[in-house]
């Protein structure tokens, strides 16, 4: 073999337009499939189908923009923490965030695209994120429900991804879970806090549990049976789990732990049935989440807004990294 | 202006005396810069000794389709290995060798 055939960098070399059709794709999807059913983990520049890396893709960019479109609702209350300590924590929660988007955006760079690309997509309305950053933190109470609820829903989701089949992702999600554990002791420790406070702080925590549940519980994605590409998704180990597997199970870990601090949960179908052992709720609104990922949320027009603003006056950052990095090379 | 910058891989040693460890990559227009967000990204709560920065593009690499020619034993190597030299028949012979 020569050398030139066997050298590569650790960029991916693509050919997108590669046949996936034909006894030879069919060959190749059959060792990839037989990989990954192996347990072994799939690297940026192994042979992948299309639709795996554009799935992957996808997923990685939505991700990256939640992360990044995430620092907005707590961002806007650092300058009202109550004490030093909480504004510490938050700003350094707000940080990681930032930070977990850099990353993100990196994992999907593996696979043949560009952060500039993606943060255009997002700028322009073209790319989805998570549907809970389109409602607004009302109160202080709302930013330590996001702290508890929203970023343990999150590592839910998290745990499951880093057991995914793409490594750069993978590896990505164990370093963003281990950074989400303190996310979330800080909002228990927050939301614990202020229900042992005045009973004006209790019901403030009341208001904002009614606020984020059912929003949390649709950060899982639609029901099942609504799901497009599960099969492929699960075959693939794009995902391991289910939205609905993934939804019981957060409802079962966090449900018994609302309750325990005598606060009511805003689902008149929520129970224990002893019998079955299982944890009964209510569907989310289903209607509700069509409308707010289409666009249509609370806040969606004001978050893209905030970014294309915050963008622009970056703007002149970028361009000075830029020219600095032109005159080195 | 394009402003997707370069990328440098960052290597991050936890303790002295332990191995750079490939943790993930930042972009930069220099070294420095990547150095300061390195820092930034990958120390601002683990323990840190040293951190590395490599322009990406400097990277050479085997490609995972060549992956068996490269590394798979074409022959037996246990001529390589220590458990290749197993031990006990042979003690028990050259012991028992005078008996």
């Amino acid at each position: 073999m020569s050398m030139m055939s066997v050298l590569s960098s650790v960029e991916p070399q693509l050919d997108w337009a590669e046949p996936q059709t034909g006894p030879e794709f069919e060959a190749r999807l059959a060792a990839f499939e037989a990989r990954i059913q192996r347990g072994e983990k799939i690297e940026p520049n192994d042979w992948m189908p299309l639709e795996y890396r554009k799935q992957l893709i996808r997923m990685i960019s939505q991700h990256a923009h939640s992360e990044i479109v995430g620092c907005l609702p707590e961002g806007g209350w650092i300058p009202h923490a109550p004490t030093f300590r909480r504004k510490l924590a938050l700003t350094a929660k707000v940080q990681d965030e930032a930070g977990h988007g850099q990353l993100l955006y990196r994992a999907a760079e593996t696979l043949g695209v560009s952060r500039e690309q993606m943060i255009d997509d997002l700028l322009a309305g073209r790319a989805k994120y998570s549907n809970i950053f389109n409602y607004p933190a009302v109160t202080w109470a709302d930013v330590g429900m996001i702290g508890w609820l929203v970023d343990a829903a999150a590592i839910v989701n998290q745990l499951m991804l880093a057991e995914g089949s793409y490594g750069p992702y993978a590896r990505a999600m164990k370093r963003i879970c281990y950074e989400e554990s303190f996310h979330l002791k800080q909002g228990h420790h927050f939301i614990v806090t202020m229900a042992g406070g005045t009973p004006q702080q209790r019901a403030m925590v009341q208001a904002a549990l009614n606020r984020w549940w059912w929003p949390t519980l649709m950060m899982f994605g639609p029901s099942d049976r609504d799901s497009v590409h599960l099969e492929k998704m699960m075959r693939w180990k794009i995902k391991t789990r289910t939205n609905d597997e993934l939804r019981y199970d957060f409802v079962a870990q966090y449900a018994p732990q609302i309750l325990r601090l005598g606060l009511t949960i805003p689902d008149p179908e929520l129970r224990y049935d002893e019998a079955a052992r299982r944890w009964r709720f209510g569907e989310p609104d289903w209607e509700e989440f069509r409308r707010v990922i289409s666009g249509h949320g609370p806040l969606n027009a004001e978050r893209l807004a905030v970014r294309r603003a915050a963008h622009e006056e970056g703007r002149w950052v970028r361009e000075a990294l830029a020219a600095k990095s032109n005159r080195v090379q | 202006m394009d402003t997707q910058l370069r990328t440098f891989e960052v290597f991050h040693q936890s303790k002295r005396g332990e191995p750079h460890v490939h943790v993930g990559a930042v972009h930069a227009p220099d070294a420095e810069l990547a150095l300061m967000l390195a820092r930034d990204q990958f120390a601002r709560r683990l323990d840190c000794t040293s951190l590395w920065v490599v322009p990406s593009d400097q990277i050479t690499a085997t490609t995972p389709a060549q992956a068996e020619a490269w590394f798979e034993p074409a022959t037996d190597k246990s001529y390589r290995e220590a458990a290749g030299f197993p031990m006990r028949d042979i003690i028990k012979k050259a012991e028992n060798w005078s008996k």
